[in-house]
């Protein structure tokens, strides 16, 4: 693996070596969104993050399949198992011209902790980083961690002596108290690409980093960013080829994209798993019409629930065949992944029933669905479909679909967990499978700040106990083997109703080839723009 | 007059007082902008220390007394999602938004008054018939269809003019223009005309309904009589005396064009106030959306203010009152 990488690079090298030397090649793409900030700790957002890796890079770079490559550390290795050695590249050049040292590195990792920054949980990771020269250092973890370098993908390198002459030390808070930071706005990164132009929500305007330390197969010169909420507008702006990319792109437009000349829609597995989750916690249901109890605490009634769903009739009528039905919470991208273990639960409305009888609610009972409208691809169209199939069984579901805003308020931790039944979608921000057993899977624990976002608060000791071994076990194998035994115990205790992967969605002219990564990440290093 | 004055500010200060207090209760209800700032992994901890450095946890009645006070002081605080003071945004924003106002206004005059002139003059022509079976649409299709049937025949069809965006502006200090470059002019092209439709076919029914009406009058009748050419009658006595309500329309219009410019701003992407704030929404970012809602409001009232002025300084029975 490592070798045909090597080789790759060597003829992608050469390739560019021997070509005349390139013409400007615009790249031109829009996202529904906007970018919000340049400040790469600010906001812990995939869109942002992606955007910037462009930017800025971490010690460790995903590669275009979600890979860890190498990136400004050139080699590491862990030395005892809570202290890591790091070998960073040498002859790295931020934007500016400044060297790239290991006190950028201390620099950076103490930023992400300070007041504003969004990336205390993967700042929290290292404990302490010792300086042993420029270009050596040795990471301390407060446990032993065996996907350390995954949490280090996302905490990009800032040049200390640029944010300390810009006074932009901390990182761009969320409140008003952190004045006009220069980070903010403007960006000095190490990347491939760096920032000429920033209109937050109008325009970002990127050019080649004509210094960038690494061979890349983008021959682009110039990128142009622009956020175009309207999804009718943004297809209409890829067919009229004022753009090269446009995402996302409605499921139900990739006809017209296909039948349209000169663009295609390219559509490939998110790593994000849509799933059902009922509240398993409260001795009574908020929104119920059984009283002194809850029905979901009994097994009968969650088993009933999974096998009412047809999950294939969800992919054929909602997403236009373009999902992938799922029996875990975890996608096949993510490290720990159980193929055994992904066959969903099977559609038997008839078994439902029967289950249904047997738990004593042989005509059914009622409960209120929570479920964004505009946070995953046709959320309230799945909501919909759900609530039907379980009519079917006699299980009257009343429907409450928001928007995203209004939705997480009140089923997050902030609004008390306010729901019965709900729709949430997860990809873990480490590509492992640790961070869904521990946000997802585990009891909630103020406290121990573990599953805060297991809104239904399944809960089962055994699985926690085991979820903190994973969190320092350093042997893979033992490691997943441990992964394995808690989607085991979870799937049949019927904890969760996986749903499915949902379709990444992207139109895309014929004139560039670029790479979609499974987080929905687009890294400007894999665009190619066609002769 | 001072009196006059006086009251009509008196009241412009209720208004304005209570769209402020109508926009920021209506904020309690879209939900909460925590979410919005900060990702997945935030813990719980965090996301409390952050509602409490923002002042939401204080009581409403605190919070909306702040934002008066501050707003006053033309300070609307910082936009939650991009860390800049909300005035420095909407300032950047609003020259899209007045440029694209404005030549919308100019285009619903410059082509709703001549056809407005038209189908009264010639009530039973072809012509005429079909211009107001057309005007017909133009009122009830929405702005919205408009726009993306104008996008879809010639942006992507013909290809002839841009879909979305201001193309290239150039920047005056603190003012940026799209007049100046060929790709402004023609990005404004498809906006303008989804904007102004609505106006136009407004400002030829006003026009002609009034032309209609003066054409019966005496002094119309005399005139021809008279024996002067048409053309004189027409548009020397006739149309002038149509004016007055129309003048008086189009300026209160001009605050609609720049407030429903939400639309068409949305549909084609054009970087403006009304992008702003439909984004603003979508992320919760209260300091936007309340900045923007007191602006439109300062507007109607600014030129409702206007035309009242106008209205007395043009019409001596509103002075005659006074002595």
């Amino acid at each position: 693996m490592k070798l045909r990488h090597g080789l790759m690079a060597a003829a992608a090298a050469a390739a560019i070596m021997a070509a005349p030397v390139a013409k400007a090649e615009t790249f031109k793409y829009a996202f529904q969104g906007n970018l919000s900030s340049l400040d790469p700790q600010s906001l812990n957002e995939t869109f942002l993050l992606g955007s910037l890796g462009n930017i800025y890079e971490g010690l460790v770079l995903y590669d275009d399949n979600l890979g860890v490559i190498p990136g400004l550390a050139e080699s590491w290795e862990t030395i005892e198992p809570t202290k890591w050695k790091f070998n960073l590249r040498k002859g790295v050049k931020f934007h500016n011209g400044n060297d790239f040292t290991a006190q950028d590195v201390v620099f950076t990792w103490k930023r992400a902790l300070t007041e504003g920054s969004d990336q205390k949980v993967r700042g929290s990771k290292i404990k302490n980083i010792e300086v042993i020269d420029d270009h050596t250092i040795i990471i301390e973890t407060p446990a032993p961690n065996p996907i350390l370098t995954a949490d280090l993908i996302y905490i990009y390198i800032m040049d200390k002596e640029w944010a300390e002459a810009n006074n932009a030390t901390e990182a761009t808070s969320a409140s008003a108290d952190n004045t006009n930071n220069y980070a903010n706005l403007n960006a000095n990164g190490t990347g491939p690409f760096k920032i000429v132009d920033h209109k937050a929500d109008i325009k970002t305007t990127y050019e080649r980093n004509s210094g960038y330390w690494k061979k890349i197969d983008s021959n682009v010169t110039k990128v142009e960013f622009t956020p175009i909420k309207e999804a009718a507008t943004r297809v209409a702006a890829l067919i009229s080829g004022e753009l090269d990319l446009v995402y996302p792109v409605p499921v139900q437009d990739w006809k017209r994209l296909d039948e349209a000349k000169g663009v295609k829609a390219l559509a490939g597995p998110e790593a994000r798993t849509i799933f059902l989750g009922m509240d398993q916690g409260r001795d009574e249901l908020l929104y119920s019409n059984i009283k002194g109890k809850n029905p979901f605490k009994d097994i009968k009634v969650r088993q009933a629930f999974a096998h009412a769903i047809n999950l294939d009739a969800i992919k054929k009528k909602v997403m236009r065949g373009a999902s992938i039905p799922s029996g875990l919470m975890i996608a096949p991208q993510i490290n720990g992944h159980v193929p055994d273990l992904n066959t969903p639960y099977a559609y038997d409305p008839k078994k439902s029933k029967a289950l249904l009888a047997e738990a004593g609610y042989p005509d059914g009972f009622e409960v209120t669905m929570d479920c964004p409208n505009n946070r995953y691809v046709n959320d309230e169209k799945i909501c919909q479909a759900v609530v039907s199939m379980l009519a079917k069984v006699g299980v009257k579901v009343d429907l409450l679909a928001q928007p995203k805003s209004k939705y997480f308020g009140k089923v997050l931790a902030t609004g008390g967990f306010d729901t019965s039944f709900y729709l949430l979608g997860w990809t873990p921000g480490t590509m492992d499978a640790e961070n869904v057993l521990s946000s997802l899977l585990s009891c909630q624990n103020k406290e121990t700040k573990v599953g805060l976002f297991n809104l239904g608060n399944y809960c089962n000791p055994k699985v926690d106990e085991l979820t903190k071994k994973v969190g320092s076990e350093t042997d893979q194998a033992k490691r997943n083997a441990m992964i394995k035994e808690i989607f085991q115990t979870v799937k049949d205790a019927y904890g969760y109703l996986p749903l499915h992967q949902q379709p990444l969605s992207w139109g895309v002219s014929d004139r560039v080839t670029v790479s979609q990564r499974a987080d929905n990440g687009l890294d400007f290093r894999y665009v190619v723009v066609n002769k | 007059m001072v009196s006059f004055l006086f009251k009509r500010l008196l009241q412009s200060i209720i208004v304005m007082f209570t769209v402020a207090l109508i926009a920021f209760s209506m904020f309690r209800f879209v939900g909460d902008p925590i979410n919005n700032m900060v990702g997945q992994d935030t813990t719980q901890q965090e996301r409390d220390d952050l509602r409490e450095r923002l002042g939401l946890n204080d009581p409403v009645p605190v919070q909306f007394g702040k934002f008066i006070v501050n707003a006053a002081q033309g300070d609307f605080g910082r936009s939650y999602k991009y860390q800049v003071p909300v005035s420095d945004l909407i300032f950047a924003r609003m020259p899209a938004t007045l440029e694209l106002a404005f030549v919308s206004a100019i285009l619903a005059l410059v082509i709703g008054i001549p056809l407005g002139v038209y189908t009264a003059l010639k009530r039973s022509g072809i012509a005429s018939k079909f211009i107001m079976t057309m005007s017909l649409v133009g009122v009830s299709l929405p702005p919205f269809l408009i726009g993306i049937l104008l996008i879809l025949f010639f942006g992507v069809i013909l290809r002839w003019l841009p879909t979305f965006g201001r193309g290239e502006v150039i920047e005056f200090t603190s003012w940026s223009t799209g007049f100046l470059t060929a790709s402004g002019l023609k990005s404004l092209i498809l906006p303008s005309i989804t904007l102004a439709l609505f106006q136009m076919t407004l400002i030829m029914r006003l026009v002609r309904a009034e032309m209609l009406e003066v054409l019966r009058t005496d002094f119309v009748k005399f005139a021809r009589a008279r024996g002067l050419p048409d053309r004189l009658v027409n548009f020397k006595h006739a149309l002038k005396n149509t004016l007055v309500p129309v003048i008086t329309i189009t300026g209160l219009q001009l605050g609609s064009l720049i407030a429903f410019a939400i639309i068409t701003e949305s549909v084609f992407q054009w970087p403006g106030m009304g992008l702003l704030f439909i984004q603003a929404i979508a992320d919760v970012d209260i300091p936007i959306m309340a900045a923007y809602l007191v602006m439109i409001a300062f507007f109607f009232v600014l030129i409702n203010m206007i035309v009242d002025i106008l209205y007395y300084a043009v019409d001596p029975r509103l002075r005659a009152d006074d002595e």
